[in-house]
């Protein structure tokens, strides 16, 4: 598969909105990106929180453009400052020119700060119209609207739709007063900020809702989760919608018991994912074994975050890929996939689902902070994936069996409840009945039986996406990367002194070694791009095809890679 | 036509186990319901732990789900939430549910789920060869306290009241009639059903003739709908006197109609 090219030179610009927690500033963040999405822009946005309730600085940041943008920059045209402390974080990256709206009451403090600021009332604002200061923004996006040129009637027909979820009389109101506050500073307005043609409008979607997007796609029945950064709002989501369709969503005593509860559900013939954090899969361990041996189908999404053990807990990472490649004790099958952006989440979710069911093997979507909660402009293609239902037991007159010794590894399905039929699983090793077993040939055939199955996902490389390339196809200059890195390394490309083909590799395990050889045979530079400390897509990379990288940009500060940063470290390689 | 609920499986519980009463009152409880058309074979779902009481899977020839230690309740409650036209038992051991899976059993009891775990207490990690559970007594010699366990044993039927249990019953493994009685009780009652079965380690454990001077029925004067009266009950388990029969019983919503 080939992504487009992406190297063009499109303006992008980027906000940032920085406040306290409880600010509100997460929310003004996805409101500002489906402003502009709205208005036919395409967004990206992180949001930066450390972890804690009250306080501290919390961040929103958004590029956008009239081109798809896969990261957000880390230099900034426009900030709106909530508190004092926004102004002294950000001040360093403002770009000439910027428009730094600050929260009035902290004008007199920030005095010994030489850059220009526009003041702007948000808590004056919101007590005039007695509304609750976490909705203070709401001001400051009537502001920016106004500097964007927007007529005040077309801003508040799409203020609107922003604020339909959370009652828009009030938010609308707000915007309005931010505007006309603007209006009587007589501040310049820009003349073309609408760009002319827009193509279809997206939605503003984070990697998290674009998985369980992609789990019903593919026929989710019931999710099971335990709430732990930064997976919990698939967990949300879902549970959200439980009662309106029927979806059997569930919250447990622990992890342990998530995915125990899990394979008893999906025994019991439901289509059923997991969700948790790196920690929270790491409770699972032993039950991911009993998911390989007793071949009980289960989606498993893994959203890391900068360890080890509680570590840096609301901050990214790519720390685990070496982790989930051997998670569980013991040797079974297992499907890794690992999506880069949010559109790739959706696709990674159904596949992830469909191929537990169609392989009867736990299937894990491997995504990270920084994609789980990062939002984007997307048109996804929900009608592209549907649900793929596995091999299904023949019905009547003979003996079933659950564990039926097959060419291709996989046996009939069949699920308690059906008349004539026993369905037995079980932890131990076991024969084709399902009844423990310890002889030599019994235990080698199982295995057997179940490492063929290997070899149906081999010939599947050809329909899934396990390896894109980006780029310039035909640069001898190769950047080879997984995860979320790619919305950054898109973004690099354009700042790159050299041409260079990008290498997304997406299938972790099985791997798809020769497709990774013919992309890195032949090539002059190599250069692997990983957030962590110890390189494992270069490691697993060399375990599977023999070819050492030797240039490696790694980051494990628990930040997410900005282009411009990156672009810089893989220029001292090319 | 008679059931045949036995497989291929070669029983290896120690000769004169009362396991295998357990085994046998199962098999009665369940020919029964199906001979009384009360329940199809198909729509019962037996799960077991591990443990010597988690062999008991493999030599039923009804649906089972053998689980990983101490793991069995959750994986019940999410076949019960599957599909409500099962009915779920589970079999569990004192190490398998009051030792390592205690946080499970405790919160399946709280929420309610409707499931009926049987609980073969031996008082001993048996297939281990003897050491001390958290239902063994204070001062039980095991190979890994070799100066004797320092802990005071938990009383299931107690932690189980406290937890909201539904049903709560107490039987002895040797009355496989009895036995069978509850079994079928606890199967029939909607919500989560407990049944602490005394199962004597004839190996590790012998408590045979302890049990059998000290087990007595509870009779009709016993209100076991009467939450008091329960825990009254329950606590007299360290007594000179071993009370067994249905202990409490009410009626709530079940964790599957709620969710």
């Amino acid at each position: 598969m080939t992504g487009s090219n992406t190297n063009s030179t499109t303006l992008i610009k980027t906000i940032a909105i920085g406040g306290a927690a409880g600010d509100g500033v997460r929310e003004a963040g996805i409101n500002f990106s489906e402003l502009l999405t709205e208005l036919g822009y395409k967004t990206f946005s992180s949001f930066d929180y450390p972890s804690l309730i009250r306080g501290g600085h919390n961040y929103s940041r958004i590029s956008y453009s009239t081109d798809p943008v896969y990261a957000d920059y880390h230099e900034l045209d426009v900030l709106v400052a909530v508190n004092a402390e926004s102004v002294r974080v950000h001040q360093h990256s403002l770009r000439a020119g910027a428009r730094v709206f600050v929260e009035e009451a902290y004008l007199t403090e920030l005095k010994d700060i030489d850059i220009e600021m526009i003041s702007i009332p948000m808590k004056k604002i919101a007590e005039e119209i007695k509304a609750p200061q976490v909705a203070r923004t709401s001001s400051a996006f009537g502001a920016y609207g106004y500097t964007l040129g927007i007529p005040l009637n077309q801003l508040k027909a799409l203020a609107d739709k922003v604020y339909a979820n959370v009652g828009s009389e009030m938010n609308v109101a707000l915007v309005e007063k931010g505007y006309q506050h603007m209006k009587k500073m007589k501040y310049p307005q820009d003349v073309c900020a609408i760009p002319t043609e827009h193509g279809i409008v997206g939605e503003v979607m984070d990697g998290n809702k674009a998985i369980a997007k992609g789990f019903l796609a593919a026929g989710l029945e019931a999710y099971v989760g335990y709430p732990m950064t930064p997976s919990t709002s698939t967990l949300a989501f879902l549970a959200k919608m439980a009662k309106k369709t029927g979806l059997k969503v569930v919250h447990p005593e622990d992890e342990i018991a998530v995915l125990n509860m899990a394979l008893g559900m999906s025994y019991a013939g439901k289509r059923v994912a997991v969700g948790t954090a790196n920690g929270g899969f790491a409770l699972m361990q032993e039950t991911f074994s009993l998911a390989g041996v007793s071949e009980i189908p289960i989606a498993i999404l893994v959203s890391m975050r900068m360890g080890p053990a509680t570590g840096v807990a609301t901050h990214t990472s790519q720390g685990d890929l070496q982790f989930i490649l051997h998670a569980g004790h013991g040797e079974f099958p297992r499907l890794v996939i690992a999506p880069g952006d949010v559109e790739e989440c959706f696709e990674c979710a159904a596949d992830a689902l469909n191929l537990a069911w169609k392989y009867q093997i736990p299937a894990v979507i491997l995504s990270d902070k920084h994609l789980s909660e990062s939002y984007k402009s997307v048109t996804l293609d929900t009608k592209s994936k549907g649900p793929d239902l596995g091999k299904r037991a023949v019905p009547v007159g003979t003996h079933y069996v659950r564990y039926k010794i097959t060419d291709d590894g996989v046996s009939p399905l069949a699920f308690p409840g059906k008349a004539n039929v026993v369905v037995k699983v079980t932890s131990y090793e076991h024969n084709e009945e399902g009844e423990a077993v310890e002889s030599a040939e019994e235990v080698q055939a199982m295995q057997d039986k179940r490492f063929r199955k290997l070899n149906g996902l081999y010939q599947d490389f050809a329909w899934f996406p396990t390896v894109k390339t980006y780029g310039d196809e035909w640069s001898d200059v190769v950047i080879v990367f997984w995860g979320s890195t790619k919305g950054a390394i898109l973004e690099a490309h354009k700042q790159l002194k050299t041409p260079a083909k990008l290498v997304q590799v997406l299938w972790m395990e099985p791997f798809d070694a020769d497709r990774i050889k013919a992309e890195l045979n032949g090539a002059r530079v190599i250069v692997d791009v990983e957030a962590n400390h110890t390189a494992q897509l270069a490691a697993l990379i060399r375990e599977k095809t023999s070819i050492e990288i030797h240039n490696k940009v790694l980051k494990y500060d628990a930040q997410p890679f900005t282009p411009t940063e990156l672009a810089n470290e893989i220029n001292k390689f090319i | 036509m008679a059931l045949d609920l036995t497989t291929d499986i070669k029983v290896t519980w120690c000769p004169g186990c009362p396991n295998s009463q357990i085994l046998v009152a199962f098999r009665q409880a369940v020919e029964e319901f199906v001979s009384a058309g009360t329940m199809e074979l198909h729509n019962i779902v037996a799960g077991a732990g591990v443990g010597c009481h988690g062999k008991i899977s493999d030599y039923l020839e009804i649906n089972s789900f053998n689980s990983l230690h101490g793991r069995i309740v959750p994986s019940l409650t999410g076949i019960k939430l599957a599909n409500s036209k099962l009915n779920v038992v589970g079999f569990s051991g004192d190490g398998d549910s009051f030792s390592e899976g205690f946080n499970h059993i405790t919160h399946a009891a709280r929420s309610n789920s409707d499931i009926s775990i049987f609980l073969h207490n031996n008082q001993v990690f048996a297939l281990t060869t003897g050491q001390a559970t958290a239902t063994s007594p204070k001062g039980f010699k095991g190979g890994t306290m070799p100066e004797g366990s320092i802990n005071e044993p938990i009383n299931p039927a107690l932690i189980m009241l406290t937890m909201g249990a539904t049903f709560i019953a107490r039987t002895f493994a040797s009355d496989i009639k009895k036995t069978k009685e509850i079994m079928k009780e606890a199967m029939l009652h909607k919500g989560f059903a407990f049944v602490e079965i005394i199962q004597p380690c004839i190996t590790f454990f012998d408590t045979r003739e302890y049990y059998k001077e000290r087990v007595y029925w509870l009779d009709d004067k016993h209100k076991k709908g009467n939450l008091d009266s329960a825990f009254k009950v329950a606590r007299m388990n360290t007594a000179d006197k071993v009370p067994c029969g249905i202990i409490y019983q009410t009626t709530k919503p079940t964790f599957e109609e709620l969710i």
